[in-house]
């Protein structure tokens, strides 16, 4: 044999898989025939796996090959139990709220709605001109306050303003929507809500997250560039609008988008600051407007006799919500493959 | 100081027959950079002590010496690049034809209009095209052309970097599309499409394999009918192949300034220089 030991026996290509999916297997048919718990019989069914891949492995591969079999089934075992509540999730969400995923979901609203029927059209259009007034808002002011703090700033300003926008991302949503509402009860008096007053309670929220992701996009961008455009006699200004925001451009866009996934399934300061309503108000201006979350929760919540057709609502605009995120991820992912520019010291 | 200027220039002109082809550079006089009791400092560290030497136009200067001597904090002084660095300091005076470049009342942003750099590693602007990227140091100092006479100082300066016919067809590709010894050639027709007085080259050509950096040496000569040229480099052949004249930067130790030790013409440095270090450094026994 050589001392390389290339013709090494090994493990057949299917090895690393037979044990797992026995022990599934063999897990499932326990879990229907017996009333052991489901969890006690997977936590079985990984145990019992990864001894049998170790002990398998040791005996024909060696003692190194054998742990690096035992790591991939732990390893993929956890991976697995990360993403079957997701996967649970998604599922219910889809089941559920398929029922009434339908077209008078989308072009008819609560208004005067007893019973089934009628749809989420004024939740929508809330949901949509509540986050669109706060993007508005906060995208502006977080991509300037990270321009300030990573291209000019310095000293202790800079330390604490990154002290607050850090405070600021963990502030509570509740704590944000409180905030919006006493703010705008001391110009309208108590009592007042108003789809701004959603957005400016989103914006608290959202400002931080752009600030973060937008600071972080400009520390990529390579000092060589902005050197360069130095060294050809341009202005430190013109260079971060023409150089440096160009180059950053599309991880910053991919940093709102997260921003806005964040602050589009807010259901608290929400509820305190725009309200319910069931008929259609696109005025963030005036009286009081319904979010998609705060549709869902009220439908949830208040539900009349009999109770289906408004929990089926519910999980409805559930699955409005996903498909709206999902959205604006795919919508993000475009951009950065189609704008996203190779940075390179 | 102009008379000067423009017999140094014309003795430049004869002496140096461009090697690569016909020259696509036209003889201009530029102008002289005097550099006298120049300190510069990283906050409290003292990184280069009292450099005195005039830089004569239109001829290519190279500074040498081993890594951490201050060559690159000097050339950066040049163009007030080093004062852009967190705690960096400059005493001292640097006169560009006689104009004090840190006089209280001069824009840093105006100096560099005039003294162009070409970096270590080529950093085209990812997100520019070719042609953009040649063509913005004039859009974005605002210094208004219109399309017609962009689009012949882009070719121009395309020409004058060799880059021209490799890259013609495709002007609107994105710059960062080249390799690398491209790329260095298109930071130079960026550089010198803004028409700078010098043109500082910081190892222009140390990231590049022999065929580009042969291309860079033969570009310098060229150039330097037009421009003043100063360059680093640790390659002490180029430093004898493409210079006129040659500074020598040593320190005494770690933690100590680095010193201009001897400036001279080239060929004296490399055949006879005055002082033992240099000679040992040339020679390679040490640094």
């Amino acid at each position: 044999m050589s001392t390389l030991d290339v013709m090494r026996p090994s493990l057949p290509s299917w090895g690393p898989w037979a044990p797992p999916a026995a022990a599934l297997a063999a897990a499932v048919a326990l879990a229907i025939a017996t009333d052991i718990g489901t969890g006690v019989l997977l936590v079985g069914a990984v145990v019992v796996a990864a001894a049998v891949v170790y002990a398998w492995s040791r005996v024909v591969e060696g003692g190194r090959r054998a742990l690096d079999r035992l790591v991939t089934v732990l390893v993929a075992s956890a991976f697995a139990l990360a993403v079957i509540p997701l996967i649970s999730v998604l599922y219910t969400v889809i089941v559920k709220g398929a029922e009434r995923f339908d077209w008078a979901f989308f072009t008819e609203t609560g208004r005067n709605v007893v019973g089934a029927g009628g749809g989420a059209w004024h939740a929508i259009v809330g949901t949509l001109v509540i986050t669109g007034v706060a993007t508005v808002a906060s995208v502006p002011i977080g991509i300037m306050a990270a321009i300030y703090l990573q291209e000019y700033g310095q000293g202790r300003l800079k330390r604490w303003l990154t002290f607050f926008v850090d405070v600021m991302t963990g502030i509570p949503s509740i704590v944000a929507g409180l905030f919006a509402f006493a703010l705008f009860a001391i110009f309208f008096g108590p009592g007042v809500r108003m789809g701004v007053m959603g957005a400016v309670a989103l914006s608290v929220l959202m400002i931080p997250i752009v600030v973060r992701s937008t600071e972080e996009m400009l520390k990529v961008v390579p000092n060589g560039l902005r050197e360069a455009s130095y060294a050809l006699g341009v202005p430190k200004w013109r260079t971060v609008v023409s150089v440096v925001l160009p180059t950053a451009l599309a991880g910053i866009v991919t940093g709102v988008m997260v921003a806005v996934a964040r602050v589009i399934g807010e259901t608290a300061p929400l509820l305190i600051t725009t309200g319910t309503i069931t008929s259609l108000n696109a005025n963030p201006f005036s009286g009081r407007m319904e979010p998609l979350p705060v549709y869902a929760y009220s439908q949830y919540k208040h539900p009349g006799v009999p109770p289906e057709p408004y929990f089926a609502r519910a999980w409805a605009a559930a699955l409005t919500l996903i498909a709206i995120v999902m959205l604006l991820n795919l919508v993000a992912r475009l951009i950065y493959k189609r704008f996203g520019t190779e940075i390179r010291g | 100081m102009t008379e000067h200027a423009s017999t140094a220039a014309g003795e430049a002109a004869a002496t140096a027959a461009p090697r690569g082809g016909a020259a696509t550079v036209e003889a201009v006089a530029a102008k002289a950079v005097e550099v006298s009791d120049l300190n510069l400092y990283y906050g409290d560290f003292h990184a280069v002590k009292d450099v005195n030497l005039r830089i004569e136009p239109n001829a290519v200067t190279a500074l040498i010496g081993s890594s951490g001597c201050g060559k690159s904090t000097f050339l950066r002084s040049l163009n007030r690049m080093h004062e852009l660095v967190p705690g960096g300091r400059v005493e001292g005076s640097i006169r560009l034809d006689g104009d004090d470049i840190y006089a209280p009342d001069v824009d840093p942003v105006a100096v560099r209009r005039q003294i162009g750099m070409v970096f270590q590693a080529p950093n085209p602007f990812p997100t520019m095209s070719i042609y953009d990227n040649v063509a913005a140091g004039l859009k974005l100092t605002r210094r208004r052309r219109d399309r017609a006479g962009l689009d012949e100082i882009v070719e121009r300066s395309l020409r004058q970097a060799h880059l021209w016919d490799e890259v013609k067809d495709r002007l609107d590709r994105p710059g960062i599309g080249l390799s690398g010894g491209q790329q260095q050639r298109l930071c130079i027709a960026r550089t010198i499409a803004v028409e700078p007085e010098v043109v500082l080259m910081d190892e222009p050509a140390s990231a590049l394999d022999p065929i580009s950096t042969l291309a860079i040496e033969d570009l310098m000569i060229e150039l330097k009918e037009r421009y003043t040229i100063v360059i680093v480099t640790h390659n002490m052949q180029q430093a004898g192949r493409a210079s006129d004249y040659t500074a020598f930067f040593n320190i005494a130790g770690v933690g100590e300034p680095g010193m201009l030790v001897e400036f001279d013409t080239t060929e004296k440095i490399f055949s006879n220089p005055s002082e033992p270090a240099t000679e040992d450094y040339i020679s390679g026994r040490f640094g």
